[in-house]
């Protein structure tokens, strides 16, 4: 499984993640229990990742997971709220949105030569 | 107030004036007082046409006077706006340890599942898991952003009422219609693609299971043995159950079936179980077609990627709940006796 990555990198990303979640209630990511589970859950397997690689590969899969999910609930609710949370959008932005724009006249709307 | 009386004089509804002033800004503020007469007149029309088109026309008429909550009182172009979400209503969220396995508190709260039964998941990192995701919500609960919370409160209240058997069977039924047992036949990069990509997942639960699985073209898909899906099944029973709560309760045949709806594939699924596959490996792979148009005809962000996000969210949220179910009571034994 060397798709994972390093387990430290693995973590970090976990970290930072964790810091996004925190920004919700403004409170320091470091007090929160996930914060201090997966650190004792990381640090356990540091030490014990000699004798049970089974264990440590089972902890480092979930512990992707977990990112993978932290991360693209992220993404998902940042993509819901651009695109669809917003209620019926004006036809200037609808065409904006594939990268067109509504014709203009110079002389203002219902202007003819 | 003079559009008001006019629309009460044409007796098109039947609402109070002091709710129609009250209640529609957009009536009171916006129309001219001679729109009354005017719809007077359709509704006159309407009378003697078909049921069909007044039922149309009256919708249309309480839905800009009706003082119900809701979209429908809003000015046009915001018909779709979506429904308000709830408040955030707690500041802190925390877990304890009770008798049935590890329950979430809201301030003082319990949580509890929309059957009001007690929220209670067996696992220490799950019941986490759940109270960081009530603890990232800002301002308003989104629960289309809380899988594992849906997945918890599906297994708890069961409200399929389905046992594990029957969950199961759902669950190797995608076996059927396999989505990488099915092959195209053209363009040649897509079928050359599928078969590089495809071929060694199936290779490795044919090794993996000792069973014979195949890929097709054809439409009926492939003819997979019966004993296929005996020993699937039985590899899947095997699973052990939510140790805690009653023996009806599945929780992890049920995640199984949930991931496996979400990639429409039970070969995937397995990979994801037995930690072959990475979510991102397994979702691009159950998306191989798609990301192959992609490729092709190019990406459009609120529609490519919100799908593979919420693919990969809800994937993920399924595996970690199989494995946290399953498996996280050995790891835990193991880092006691340590």
């Amino acid at each position: 499984m060397a798709a994972l990555g390093s387990p430290a990198r693995t973590m970090r990303g976990l970290l930072r993640e964790l810091r996004f979640v925190s920004a919700a209630t403004g409170r320091p990511y470091r007090g929160s229990a996930a914060y201090r589970y997966l650190v004792k859950a990381f640090r356990a397997h540091r030490v014990t990742g000699e004798k049970l690689c089974r264990a440590q590969h089972e902890l480092h899969f979930q512990a992707a997971t977990y990112l993978c999910l932290l991360r693209s609930v992220r993404a998902h609710v940042a993509l819901h709220q651009e695109f669809h949370g917003k209620g019926e959008r004006s036809v200037e932005e609808s065409a904006g949105m594939v990268g067109l724009k509504l014709p203009r006249q110079p002389g203002g709307k219902g202007w003819e030569p | 107030m003079e559009s008001v009386r006019g629309c009460c004089a044409t007796r098109v509804c039947g609402a109070g004036v002091a709710s129609l002033g009250v209640f529609c800004p957009g009536f009171r503020a916006g129309r001219p007082p001679r729109l009354s007469g005017a719809m007077w007149r359709r509704c006159l029309r309407l009378q003697d046409s078909g049921r069909r088109l007044r039922d149309q026309a009256m919708g249309g008429l309480t839905a800009r006077m009706g003082p119900g909550p809701g979209p429908t009182t809003q000015p046009l172009a915001r018909a779709y706006a979506p429904l308000t979400e709830r408040k955030r209503f707690y500041q802190n969220v925390s877990i304890t340890q009770g008798e049935g396995g590890f329950e979430i508190n809201l301030d003082h709260r319990k949580l509890k599942t929309p059957q009001a039964k007690l929220f209670t998941v067996p696992s220490e990192a799950l019941a986490i898991a759940v109270a960081t995701e009530w603890d990232s919500q800002q301002d308003t609960i989104k629960f289309y952003t809380m899988h594992l919370t849906t997945l918890c409160n599906t297994s708890l209240d069961n409200p399929m009422q389905r046992n594990r058997e029957q969950l199961i069977r759902a669950a190797v039924k995608f076996l059927d219609t396999d989505t990488i047992c099915y092959r195209v036949e053209e363009p040649e990069t897509l079928v050359e693609l599928q078969k590089n990509e495809w071929d060694p997942v199936i290779e490795w639960a044919e090794k993996r299971y000792d069973v014979q699985i195949g890929s097709s073209t054809s439409i009926m898909g492939p003819s997979i043995p019966a004993k296929t899906r005996e020993v699937l099944a039985s590899h899947l029973a095997s699973y052990n159950m939510w140790a805690l709560q009653g023996p009806d309760l599945a929780c992890v045949p049920a995640g199984i079936e949930f991931v496996a709806t979400q990639l429409k594939s039970m070969v995937l699924t397995l990979g994801l179980i037995d930690l072959h596959l990475t979510v991102e490996q397994a979702v691009l792979l159950s998306r191989l077609e798609e990301e192959y148009q992609i490729q092709k005809w190019g990406n459009i962000e609120w529609a490519h990627d919100y799908e593979l996000h919420e693919l990969r969210a809800r994937t993920a949220a399924g595996t970690l709940f199989i494995h946290l179910c399953s498996e996280s009571t050995t790891v835990k034994h193991k880092l006691l006796q340590e």
